[in-house]
């Protein structure tokens, strides 16, 4: 029988076959680490005396902590300052390679591996952050993992790993225009739950998953987790090949044809069977943003704030419930209707190039609406050198907006770009948990064009509600 | 590091009626910045412990070891320190009708017991811990057994993270044992696979 893409990648690893019941023993390619899972792993190969087996694959940065202005002074938090400085003795010491902060390859970890080229297809890759699922756009088998399994990955290389199981989710069709791979992340994630993927590889397949670019398609395997599965994945094609080619990392020469050929190989076979299927009709999407404060609490731009007392599941309506206190919205608002204090453009889910380009379009001869803070925050520092070529600053700044360093930012309340309690966000990011930005923070998680549009108006929007006499023009 | 052996334990079962309990909720970011293993237990629940009338804040749930959650418990970022925050408060073992993927595997990793039972199951031992607060369930590994009062409960927890459990065996330990099968696994990795080092010129 066939084989699926992530069964492929799983077997291709395996050193050691696990008896029944046992787990597999599974290679990993590349290990990334940042400066927050990492500190407790490598004091527990200190004291067991371990070195770190392969420091050629593993490889760290600094993201989470760190803040996106003033990166030329110290670190204003000690705590935060202590937890960067550890990573860099630990570095040091391990024989680990790391790009700090100010160095050109800096970056949010997930936004670094592809860029350097150092994320193929057919890896195993991890890293101490549930993101990782986003290097599964270029078709390797990519997970987050905790502090324990950082040790035993820096210690062996490996992880003892139970089989997956793999979900199909096959997205049909041409995505409407003004609609973007983060709506259907965001609509497979309110399809199937947040624990919909709970087990499961999900691969996402399709006509309309086909005709993303690669960087849209690291957006959407980016939020896999947000639906509780280890990893999502994408079969590599000739887009993922001309993506890698040339990077520092891709291979080179007679390499490069080798591991093309393998590459070629990384398709599910047209008789593998997966464990369950989903489908979406690319079609019938159109711009998505939350209301809630999990992922799978979503609704088209177009609805409204749901009402709890329609919801038929007590679960459910007593989590909406307790959401819609939180976020201090009433059922029935137009989400249209409803407006911002901040909007957040970045994060691993959307501070890419191709992400701020798209973001620049739109604000470009705009201006930010009064009371309104826009924050633009580049994935990685040749993420900001790039969009400074183009001259996307020039877009930012002019509109009103903040055009600062790379890193976490604001995703997560962990570095000085924080929402203060009350604070109503549109974001970029991946998680509208409770306090997530920030202390009594409230998220709407929204796409690219949409967070900047909601930029213009100052109420949730699309690029589609701005007045057309100020539309820049779309030749 | 070898960890303590779980047999059975006993100990205040705490009733945590909601769903989709994230890892930001178990311990929000900001705790995330210490470099040790141990003393989250302050950030557990951060945000939800300033109210006055949150479960742990209540007399008779103050000292619980046995968390009876709702369902997609542990969802979210793969932070371990959830797991440090729930050990170090006190908790042994967590029951919910369904845990996050990395939240499981990570609470195998250090001895907290994560037993799926029933979301029905769940609902009966909310209500016993509701009538009678303080009670006491006593979790028995070997039987995979919750009970309370009189009410006894079965539990999922796969075999392999059961036998790991109960022996206190270490991870990295076990792998090693293993070592010639990594040797030959990376003796025959494609050389066109990439490295971090030596740094590119």
């Amino acid at each position: 029988m066939g084989r699926t893409l992530a069964e492929k990648v799983w077997d291709a690893h395996v050193v050691r076959k696990g008896a029944a019941g046992e787990p597999d023993l599974l290679y990993i390619d590349l290990h990334l680490i940042h400066e927050v899972t990492s500190p407790q792993a490598f004091d527990g190969l200190r004291e067991a005396g371990r070195p770190v087996r392969r420091p050629d694959l593993t490889i760290a940065t600094e993201d989470h902590n760190i803040p996106t202005v003033d990166i030329d002074k110290p670190i204003a938090d000690l705590v935060s300052r202590t937890q960067v400085d550890t990573l860099r003795r630990n570095a040091a010491e391990f024989g680990v390679r790391i790009h700090s902060l100010g160095d050109v390859d800096q970056g949010i970890v997930h936004v670094v591996g592809p860029q350097t080229g150092l994320t193929q297809p057919g890896m195993t890759i991890v890293c101490g952050d549930s993101h990782t699922s986003t290097h599964g756009a270029f078709g390797a088998l990519a997970f987050g993992i905790g502090t324990s399994e950082v040790e035993h990955v820096l210690a062996t290389q490996t992880l003892p790993l139970a089989p997956f199981k793999t979900m199909a989710i096959t997205v049909d069709g041409e995505l409407p225009e003004g609609t973007t791979s983060k709506d259907i992340i965001l609509a497979v994630i309110a399809k199937i739950g947040t624990g919909g993927g709970q087990g499961y590889v999900l691969e996402y397949r399709g006509e309309a998953i086909r005709a993303l670019s690669m960087e849209s398609r690291l957006t959407v395997c980016n939020m896999s987790i947000e639906a509780g599965a280890r990893a999502g994945m994408i079969a590599p094609d000739e887009k993922t090949f001309a993506y890698i080619k040339d990077k520092p990392h891709a291979p080179k020469g007679a390499d490069w044809d080798a591991a093309v050929a393998n590459w070629r190989e990384l398709v599910t076979d047209d008789d593998a069977v997966f464990d369950a299927e989903v489908v979406i009709s690319a079609a019938d999407l159109e711009p998505f943003v939350t209301w809630g404060t999990n992922p799978g609490q979503g609704v088209p731009l177009s609805g409204s704030v749901p009402d709890p007392a329609q919801m038929t599941d007590e679960g459910e309506r007593a989590a909406a419930e307790r959401s819609l206190e939180y976020m201090g919205l009433k059922a029935g608002t137009p989400m249209r209707e409803i407006p911002v204090d901040t909007v957040f453009i970045g994060s691993c889910t959307n501070g890419r190039i191709e992400d701020l380009r798209v973001a620049a379009e739109v604000l470009k001869g705009r201006k930010v609406a009064d009371g309104v803070r826009l924050m633009v925050v580049p994935g990685s520092v040749r993420v900001r050198l790039q969009a400074m070529e183009e001259g996307l600053d020039k877009v930012f700044l002019e509109a009103g907006g903040e055009w600062r360093g790379a890193g976490c930012s604001m995703c997560l309340g962990m570095n000085p770009d924080q929402l203060a309690v009350g604070e109503r966000a549109a974001s970029t990011s991946n998680r509208n948990f409770e306090g997530r930005q920030g202390k009594g923070g409230r998220t709407h998680l929204v796409s690219v064009p949409v967070a900047a549009a909601t930029a213009v108006r100052g109420t949730l929007s699309s690029p589609a509600d701005l007045a057309p006499a100020a539309q820049p023009a779309l030749v | 590091m070898a960890l303590e052996p779980f047999t059975t334990h006993t100990g205040v079962g705490v009733p945590l009626r909601r769903s989709n309990v994230d890892t930001d909720q178990i311990i929000p970011a900001v705790y995330l910045k210490r470099v040790t293993k141990t003393g989250f237990e302050d950030g557990l629940f951060a945000a939800w412990r300033n109210d006055p009338t949150f479960v742990l804040n209540q007399d008779a749930f103050r000292n619980g070891s046995v968390l009876v959650a709702g369902p997609d418990f542990g969802t979210g970022s793969s932070r371990e320190h959830a797991v440090w925050a729930l050990k170090d408060y006190g908790f042994r073992v967590v029951l919910s009708s369904r845990f996050a993927d990395i939240f499981r595997g990570n609470s195998g990793k250090q001895g907290l017991l994560a037993g799926q039972m029933s979301q029905d199951d769940i609902e009966q031992l909310w209500k016993l811990l509701d009538n009678d607060p303080g009670a006491t369930i006593t979790v028995d590994l070997a039987e995979k057994t919750a009970t309370c009062g009189t009410a006894v409960f079965t539990f999922q927890v796969d075999d392999y993270t059961r036998w790991r459990l109960m022996e206190g065996l270490d991870d990295i330990g076990l792998t090693l044992r293993h070592e010639a099968e990594i040797d030959a696994f990376e003796a025959a990795r494609p050389s066109w696979k990439p490295a971090t080092l030596p740094v590119l010129s």
